[in-house]
């Protein structure tokens, strides 16, 4: 092939194909699709992990249960024969994969069962109100931007009040109330306890922090060359919007997905960890964590397993956003980053 | 009372008090406090707990965290004596010179006011203020109002109209004699202890007609109370006007200033008291530091009886618990070998399902609901639970199903406690949740029927050893106020046949003590059987108290003698 030629196969691709490719060769993104894929395989595993492997129920308590292990019979909950005798401990990690691999919590509930079922409800939420944000943010940031005038300014007086609020401070406080009462929307209604209001409650509150950066380019999209010359053409407002305006916006936004699901995920997480989130009996990284507080002396591991978890998935969504970043912006790839 | 309580009784302290004192392992047999060491006095003692109990009020708190608190600050004209183990169930005179002369057949009791003695702000302690005092229980509906101070003349009006609460025929003063004559419409065996505890405390004329919430109540003790905030600290003070009357009832304090912090977590309280930046731990002691302290810190470890229960109220007005079948299951259900665990073993606690805790005055060792025996046919003690039988009850009550909450404290062992009854009651065939509410207020929250609460996770402990404090008081008609944070019948539970047994045994427990108790404890398994609560176990009081802390007392009655620490 000649050089005009491979230039031209070059410039013919479509940015997106051109993204993908560069993507692919990214070795971050490879890494950490690598660690969000096993997380949520193991996720998907859970109840088989807890039924057919360890024949445990993760959400029911054992207070008074007993295993053999390695022809002994131990008590799920060992009460102290030392000293005065007081207190009682949770078995520790077994390493065993079909008996308390991880250990018990004080409930004597395996903690490896409760880690995986955790992690499909913490990545439910995660990914739920991650993707809630963004298409409410995308929603609202391409309204504001190209209408303008009085839409503009009520829908940004809007996401202000809620910018207003310490993202954090905001999310409690609406746990706290909705978590009690229950949230009712004409015909939606969410009882007490649902997992619907946690990925309602974290989907909206972090609506600002996309909507405002996504409505300043539309705004600018809206003065370029093309969307003018699609307005001259007589073009209808959702052709411009949708054929000429999102595609434009979409890299930004898809930057933000992961890291979006990554905050929401963190959210949750710190929700249930000040038991405003997912409600016992269920289980999610921070509920456990909660769990695990109360053992930090004599079972740390409740609660750092499922810290680990957090991280590494908070780490691998940050990471892959990066590598979705580069691969989108034509900067990065004219440098060759 | 609610965690903590103390107190009385009088004609049945004696044989109590030696059979709990013969199981505690630190409190010495019923000797009095040793004469005041001033060289010892001085310093700050130091408590931590992780909420406040709610109102400073005397007359309207009702919770063993700030009775105990009390004792060292305001008097009645009674008070339980400061001594250890059994000792503390004796009633000694405290503002009253003696104790009263009964006449009128029990009907009528006679005090002289003691002369002399001041408030925390100066103002000398009258007849009037005694007056008074006992009007305000009835004027802010104190919780043992309509329980404990029925019984006096002209009460039964006051609980009526408590605005206008006057109690002219009832508490009859004389200030020229400086006495005070109490009229009963009946005979009261347990009406020397009703005046020792603190609801019965004298504060002065000017007292506000309501609740007084956060700001302090002169006092008469040797602390006053100098701030509160709830969220925060409460801090206490030496009483500039104290001075000792009587060794028995209120003795000299040590520290100069008790500052009581709140907001720190169980496991932050037992890091600070190991580290000797606080003196003692209030809340219960998380699971995975018993074993430490009780190896580690094993001399700093206090354990000692309570006649006390850990129970759940069931609401018998409101489904499920509107259907005794359900209430059953629960009864049934409950695996309180289980519930004694996450309490922190068996050195710390003991399954029981009887109303009457093991050692007290009526009770009978039995337990209808342990596998294989009914209320009918009762076992002698609980074994195991019978899940099979519970399920079986649901599904005849045919309210399975049904969403039940249970409201817990949020303090880490009250929550372990919800998730678990949460996990019985999904096991049997309910649909549970827990709410975990602030302790500060959990306790007013479960009683007021505004709030609907189902089944709660709570604990009582007594106010004075007779068993009519704890099935008169809990399950007793009288006891019950809708629409109100007191009403210590959390169940709702008004059974108009069971409270005319109740009246009438109180009655006999006048002339035959004996025979009064055998009664209580038939009316304990009468009541059980259709199960207002399920009572889980009888718990056992840990204090960990820091290195540094010296001069540790143990009241049955008061618990910790506060006053009594040595920081010095």
């Amino acid at each position: 092939m000649s050089l005009n030629e491979s230039a031209s196969a070059i410039f013919s691709e479509s940015p997106g194909k051109i993204a993908l490719r560069t993507l692919a060769r990214d070795k971050r993104s490879w890494i950490s699709l690598s660690i969000l894929g096993t997380i949520i395989l193991l996720a998907l595993f859970a109840p088989l992990y807890a039924h057919i492997i360890a024949k445990t129920d993760p959400f029911a308590s054992t207070l008074n249960a007993t295993i053999t292990l390695h022809g002994k019979t131990i008590s799920v909950l060992e009460p102290s024969t030392t000293g005065l005798g007081l207190g009682v401990t949770p078995i520790g990690p077994t390493w065993n994969i079909h008996k308390y691999f991880l250990g018990a919590d004080g409930q004597g509930r395996d903690v490896m069962a409760r880690l995986l079922y955790g992690s499909r409800n913490t990545l439910f939420i995660g990914t739920s109100a991650g993707l809630i944000t963004i298409i409410l943010s995308l929603l609202i940031g391409l309204i504001a931007g190209y209408r303008r005038g009085w839409v503009d300014a009520v829908l940004s007086r809007i996401l202000d009040v809620i910018w207003a609020f310490p993202v954090y401070l905001l999310a409690i406080s609406l746990s706290v109330v909705l978590l009690t009462s229950g949230l009712k929307i004409g015909f939606l209604h969410f009882g007490p306890g649902s997992m619907a209001l946690p990925i309602t409650i974290i989907g909206v509150v972090y609506i600002p922090y996309v909507a405002r950066p996504i409505r300043g380019q539309v705004l600018a999209m809206r003065e370029r060359e093309f969307v003018r010359a699609a307005v001259g053409t007589g073009a209808k407002h959702s052709t411009i919007v949708f054929r000429e305006i999102l595609p434009n916006v979409m890299p930004a936004v898809l930057v933000f997905i992961p890291i979006m699901i990554a905050l929401s995920m963190l959210t949750e997480s710190a929700l249930s960890f000040l038991s405003i989130g997912v409600q016992p009996p269920s289980a999610s990284w921070g509920t456990i964590i909660n769990d695990g507080l109360a053992l930090l002396y004599t079972r740390p591991i409740v609660a750092l397993a499922p810290g680990l978890m957090i991280v590494l998935t908070a780490a691998a969504l940050n990471l892959y956003g990066d590598a979705v970043r580069d691969a989108l912006d034509p900067k990065t790839r004219a440098r060759g980053d | 009372m609610r965690r903590s309580l103390i107190i009385k009784s009088l004609l049945t302290a004696g044989a109590l008090a030696l059979s709990v004192v013969a199981s505690s392992t630190s409190s010495a047999a019923g000797t009095g406090m040793v004469p005041f060491d001033s060289a010892k006095a001085g310093g700050t003692l130091k408590l931590v707990a992780q909420a406040a109990a709610g109102t400073l009020d005397p007359k309207v708190n009702y919770t063993g965290q700030f009775w105990q608190l009390y004792q060292a600050t305001y008097d009645g004209l009674l008070g339980f004596k400061y001594a250890d183990g059994a000792g503390s169930f004796e009633i000694v005179p405290d503002l009253a010179t003696a104790l009263p002369v009964q006449s009128n057949g029990g009907k009528t009791l006679t005090f002289t006011l003691r002369s002399g003695i001041k408030f925390s702000n100066g103002a000398p302690v009258t007849v009037a203020d005694v007056k008074a005092s006992f009007e305000r229980i009835f004027k802010v509906s104190s919780p043992t109002a309509g329980s404990f101070y029925n019984g006096i003349v002209g009460a039964p009006a006051c609980l009526t109209k408590p605005a206008t609460c006057k109690l002219d025929k009832g508490v009859v003063v004389n200030a020229a004699k400086n006495s005070v004559v109490i009229n009963l419409v009946a005979p009261d065996e347990a009406i020397l202890s009703k005046l020792a505890v603190p609801h019965a405390a004298i504060n002065p004329a000017s007292s506000p007609a309501k609740d007084a919430g956060t700001a302090p109540i002169p006092t008469t003790g040797p602390y006053m109370f100098k701030s509160y905030d709830p969220n925060k600290l409460l801090v206490m003070v030496r009483n500039p006007f104290f001075k000792e009357w009587s060794h028995d009832a209120q003795p000299a304090a040590y520290s100069d200033e008790i500052d009581y912090q709140f907001g720190l977590t169980p496991t932050a309280q037992v890091t600070a008291v190991e580290n000797n930046q606080a003196n003692w731990v209030y809340d219960p002691i998380p699971a995975d530091r018993l074993n430490e302290i009780g190896t580690k810190y094993a001399t700093q470890a206090h354990v000692n009886p309570l006649t006390a229960m850990w129970y759940l109220p069931m609401n018998v007005n409101i489904a499920p618990f509107n259907n005794v079948k359900a209430r059953q299951a629960v009864n049934y259900a409950l695996d309180r070998a289980a519930m004694v665990k996450i309490f922190g073993g068996s050195q710390l606690a003991a399954p029981v399902c009887s109303f009457l805790p093991p050692n007290f005055p009526g009770h009978v060792d039995y337990c209808g609901y342990t596998k294989g025996a009914t209320p009918t046919k009762p076992a002698k003690a609980w074994a195991a639970p019978d899940l099979a039988l519970a399920k079986k009850l649901v599904k005849d009550s045919g309210t399975a199903g049904q969403a039940v909450a249970v409201v817990v404290s949020d303090d880490d062992v009250n929550k372990q406690m919800g998730v678990y009854v949460q996990s019985v009651l999904n096991s049997i065939g309910y649909k549970a949740t827990v709410k975990p509410i602030s302790a500060n207020i959990q306790f007013t929250y479960i009683q007021n029927t505004k709030n609907k609460v189902q089944i709660s996770v709570s604990q009582w402990y007594q106010d004075y050893p007779a068993a009519s404090d704890f099935l008169n008081v809990l399950l007793g008609c009288a006891s019950f106020t809708p629409n109100s944070d007191a009403s210590i019948n959390m169940s709702g539970y008004c059974n108009k046949a069971f409270d005319a047994k109740m009246q009438k045994t109180l009655a006999l427990a006048v002339t035959d003590k004996t025979a009064a108790d055998k009664s209580w404890g038939q009316l304990d398994q009468e009541v059980m059987a259709d199960a207002p609560v399920a009572v889980a176990f009888t718990p056992k009081q840990l204090d960990f108290i820091s290195t540094g802390t010296k001069n540790y007392h143990f009241s049955l009655q008061f618990k910790m003698f506060v006053s009594q620490l040595q920081t010095k």
